[in-house]
């Protein structure tokens, strides 16, 4: 018995992959529509009475979900100072797979809190001051927190030597409360593993039941992470590698959806060229960065706003305001698909551009500095011009017919040349779709997870 | 349990590269005890300020050795005071102005910009070391 199945529920569809761990194969794939509201069980058995169909009955020794079902894992992350401590708690909640719904820093305000409880945020991560550091704050936020008048767990993991007292404080109006080590134990120093572990613990507690996927237990072993941080898993085993099995090297993933795009990107960052001083904070190795003004349908409007109509209509070679009625379309009809050659070229247009954007504000940028010695660079973020593979996945590029027409927005711009995007990748495509669960496999069968990667998601030239 | 060192902020000012100083004093102020959050080179205002919030910090420990310090280090204390740190003390050192000016007048033209302490070139580690213990009233 090898066969292992992989569920991910996203927010619209349920996707299956069934997966043969002995032969590394995949044995099929399959999706329903996600019904969180009802019963999460009815797509998913939709989902599986497919691929039963299609590939006769598979029994299943083990089987493993992942979710960003119901909203995602909905956080509000808060911090000290915006370049420091809050940059590092919304690094970690990223990091987790979580959608940032609110980012705080300095003192909360009466107003502020009030906007956090209107946010209503499954999780609340709170940050603030290094190890021995500023403690006032940090004290002052928690203090204000207890009045948010709302039940929300809550994650300490700030200045340690206020922890025990915020613990105890807010312990006393939330049911959970947990403390993890410091998202900044020093200055400049991140450290956002333990938060990380933290809120994916809390997930798996309270989350997945309280958006009702608890209704899958009884058939899933495992719900175990926010789909994002399981693609961000796969992306670390597909670039690391694991023991003996080698990985590709450096890669960057970009997964574009209806409402935002995910970036990912593996690898330490550090400067190609000569001459250049790294700046600001430390970046993790395995990065994901989320844009909710990107996407495609949900945020199709936020997008035009965000490129401008003409960068975009000029993009797909077309006018303004054809540009601007399919937006409003797609924007109206979110099963809508494009129906002619304009269609099609204006929707290219925007998932390119949903790339590039995505790419660039993910990616490191150079700053030239004058000084007495001549000119020299300072590098903020990661250098990502050397970066070999640009991998696609997601829905919007998966089924594209011309997937590297999308995925050419990740290219390096020469009239941008502060911006650190890679310069010559080869694109591979996630044709199967089984990133997130090869995520999921990875928790297990790491080296399989690998294997099965370097199979499945196939270059292409077109 | 071990007493919490006193922290402060050290690093060299605006597009100044200059990086020799700065580890001498960064090593001559953790041999007096201090915990050192050492900027480096290239250290615009605003990461002094973000360090020394973060950090909690009792003194930002500026250099200048370009000739340009005059224009980099004005209004970092009106910065501190906007921020919350007016009262962290705030020292400056290195060469401040190019040329042979009378270093009183360069001193006080600094003190006026509200440092505390204005080093002149020249002037050996052990000297902000015991100034530092001093101002901050610290033992030995």
């Amino acid at each position: 018995m090898n066969n292992i199945l992989l569920i991910d529920f996203g927010s619209t569809y349920t996707k299956i992959t069934a997966v043969d761990v002995e032969k590394e194969v995949v044995l099929g794939t399959a999706r329903g529509i996600t019904t969180v509201e009802s019963d999460i069980m009815i797509g998913l058995q939709q989902a599986l009475d497919k691929l039963f169909e299609e590939n006769g009955k598979i029994e299943f020794a083990k089987v493993l979900g992942c979710s960003s079902a119901a909203g995602g894992l909905r956080m509000v992350a808060i911090g000290l100072v915006p370049e420091l401590t809050v940059e590092a708690a919304k690094r970690a909640a990223l990091g987790a797979g979580a959608k940032l719904i609110g980012v705080y820093g300095n003192e909360l305000s009466e107003y502020e809190v009030e906007e956090i409880a209107a946010l209503k945020p499954e999780i609340i991560l709170l940050a603030g001051g290094t190890d021995g550091g500023n403690k006032e704050v940090i004290l002052h936020n928690g203090k204000m927190l207890t009045t948010l008048g709302q039940d929300i767990p809550i994650i300490v993991a700030g200045n340690k030597s206020a922890t025990p007292q915020l613990v105890r404080m807010l312990s006393a109006v939330m049911t959970e409360v947990v403390h993890a080590q410091n998202v900044m134990p020093r200055l400049n120093e991140l450290n956002i593993e333990p938060a990380r572990e933290a809120i994916r613990g809390l997930f798996l507690r309270r989350i997945v039941e309280a958006k009702g996927l608890n209704k899958a237990n009884e058939f899933v072993d495992r719900m175990v992470m926010p789909t994002p941080a399981a693609v961000l898993k796969a992306a670390e085993l597909l670039g690391k590698g694991w023991k003996n099995e080698t990985g590709v090297g450096d890669l960057m993933v970009i997964d574009i959806g209806g409402a935002t795009t995910d970036v990912y990107s593996i690898g330490k960052g550090h400067p190609v060229q000569r001459n250049v001083a790294v700046k600001g904070l430390p970046e993790p190795f395995a990065k994901r960065t989320v844009e909710g003004d990107l996407g495609m349908r949900y945020s199709a409007a936020a997008l035009f706003k965000a490129a401008g109509t003409a960068k975009i209509a000029e993009c797909g070679d077309v006018s303004e305001d054809n540009a601007e009625t399919y937006m409003k379309t797609v924007e109206e009809t979110i099963e809508y698909l494009p129906q002619d050659d304009m269609e099609k070229r204006i929707e290219i247009a925007m998932a390119k551009t949903c790339t590039s954007l995505g790419v660039e504000r993910h990616a490191g940028q150079l700053e030239t500095v004058f000084t007495l010695e001549g000119q020299v660079f300072v590098q903020k973020g990661k250098d990502l011009t050397a970066v070999k593979i640009v991998v696609g996945t997601g829905g919007v590029i998966v089924n594209h017919q011309c997937p590297t027409k999308i995925l050419v927005g990740t290219l390096y711009d020469e009239s941008t040349p502060q911006i650190l995007k890679p310069q010559s990748p080869e694109f591979w495509i996630d044709e199967k779709y089984i990133m997130s669960s090869m995520g999921l496999l990875g928790e297990e069968y790491p080296d399989v997870a690998v294997r099965m990667m370097k199979k499945y998601i196939v270059r292409r030239e077109s | 349990m071990e007493k919490s060192k006193v922290k402060v902020v050290l690093g060299v000012i605006g597009a100044d590269c200059h990086a020799v100083g700065n580890k001498i004093l960064n090593y001559a102020l953790l041999a007096a005890g201090f915990e050192v959050i050492n900027l480096g080179v290239l250290v615009p205002q605003e990461e002094f300020i973000n360090a020394a919030i973060e950090t909690g910090a009792k003194a930002i420990l500026v250099a200048s050795l370009y000739g340009h310090g005059e224009i980099d280090c004005r209004g970092l204390k009106d910065r501190c005071r906007e921020v919350g740190l007016g009262d962290v003390l705030l020292y400056v050192g290195g060469n401040l102005v190019v040329g042979k000016t009378d270093f009183t007048q360069v001193r006080n033209k600094f003190l006026a910009m509200g440092y505390d302490r204005v080093y002149e070139p020249g002037i050996l580690p052990d000297q902000v070391v015991v100034d530092l213990k001093n101002d901050l009233g610290i033992e030995g």
